[in-house]
């Protein structure tokens, strides 16, 4: 139990996918404008970053470790991930209207989202076994939310802020993502 | 010849992958600790773009519409594949220092991106040499960034030293807070100049 809890807190908070791994930055700085819309962002990538890693990780372990062929590692993770945003999103909109119509415009953009290849990579990377990875997928992805929406929070306030020109936009969400990051930094000696 | 000129150099600063479109920002923050490691992502990064440019730009005809996307993702996932073996085969130290940031160029949305928007509608020729030129581009910002890293958070640059034995580094820049202020100050620094040259 306490091996999972310190997964756990380790993927949430110590090693934060967007903060210390620097994994999904695209969706961090895109999608981060309104606090509504990082939420139907980080649900979609909950789901699709549970989902993607338990499939990858059979895969691997079924597929690529017994005909020694892990080099295509790459090429098949990438496929599985492109397959699976598909799928997710013809039986969602098959089974739930509403889910759908929340998270349907966020699936498509998933699959470049690095975040999902880069914890299923890490998964296999560090030895996990299949339970201990779908956990660590999982909090992963909320540690993800966690960083969007108070990074959301912060934009929202940054609006109405007088900044100076070259510094509008990006440049200024930059730098407040790096104070978050270093605020973040202060959970580094929770776990080792 | 003035239209190839400009396919291979409006990457490098005018429409600069990275600080002018922001794309393929996870390695640029990730891997900029040194700046070895970040004039090899950039090359890593550069190999794949030029071969998948050409690739897509003569088979994008032969594609359906409908299978556009994957096709292209498998092309990309082909070549980051041979830069992922051929860096572990000749320098097992990067292949450490770079991690999981050499199999996740696959999701780099400039390799993507450059597909969509240039390689799938251009011949080879200026295929090749947007691919060059985005790579020198990425390469450049890449290597900018790091090197503000190294020379302020380890006080080295290229692993030489630059300060005395007495002197301490700024820590803080070899972290990842380091990473996302430096990369917000060099776009602002970019926007800044841009204005300026607009208004004279």
């Amino acid at each position: 139990m306490a091996e999972y809890l310190l997964v756990i807190v380790s993927a949430v908070f110590v090693n934060n996918v967007v903060f210390a791994r620097f994994l999904g930055i695209c969706p961090y700085l895109g999608v981060s404008k309104k606090i509504d819309t990082a939420l139907g962002m980080g649900f979609a990538v909950t789901f699709v970053m549970t989902l993607a890693t338990a499939i990858t990780y059979v895969l691997y372990y079924g597929v690529l470790v017994p005909f020694n062929i892990q080099f295509m590692q790459t090429v098949m993770y990438i496929l599985v991930i492109a397959s699976l945003v598909q799928l997710v999103e013809i039986v969602l909109k098959k089974v739930s209207k509403s889910l759908y119509s929340a998270l349907g415009i966020y699936l498509p953009l998933i699959t470049t989202n690095c975040a999902i290849l880069g914890v299923a990579l890490i998964a296999i990377q560090d030895k996990y076994s299949l339970v201990m990875s779908v956990v660590f997928a999982f909090f992963s992805a909320i540690g993800f939310i966690l960083a969007i929406v108070i990074f959301a929070g912060i934009r929202e306030k940054l609006e109405d802020a007088d900044i100076p020109a070259p510094f509008k936009n990006v440049p200024i969400g930059l730098i407040s993502a790096a104070i978050l990051s270093l605020a973040f930094m202060g959970f580094s000696g929770l776990v080792k | 010849m003035n239209e190839a000129i400009n396919t291979l150099t409006r990457g490098f600063i005018k429409e600069n992958p990275v600080t002018k479109m922001l794309l393929g920002l996870c390695p640029v923050l990730a891997v900029t600790t040194t700046a070895v490691n970040g004039l090899g992502m950039g090359l890593a990064t550069t190999f794949v773009l030029i071969g998948s440019n050409v690739v897509i730009s003569m088979t994008s005809k032969m594609i359906p519409d409908t299978v556009r996307i994957p096709s292209f993702v498998l092309i990309i996932a082909t070549f980051v594949t041979i830069v992922d073996m051929l860096i572990k085969a000749f320098s097992p130290e990067l292949n450490q220092s770079l991690g999981i940031f050499i199999p996740l160029i696959v999701v780099n949305c400039m390799i993507l991106g450059r597909a969509e928007a240039f390689a799938s509608r251009s011949g080879v020729w200026y295929s090749l040499l947007d691919g060059i030129g985005m790579g020198i581009g990425f390469t450049l910002a890449l290597l900018a960034l790091a090197s503000i890293r190294e020379v302020l958070g380890s006080g080295t640059i290229f692993n030489m030293p630059l300060i005395g034995e007495n002197g301490t580094p700024m820590l803080v820049f070899a972290l990842p807070p380091g990473a996302f202020a430096g990369l917000g100050a060099i776009i602002a620094l970019m926007n800044a100049l841009e204005k300026k040259r607009g208004v004279n």
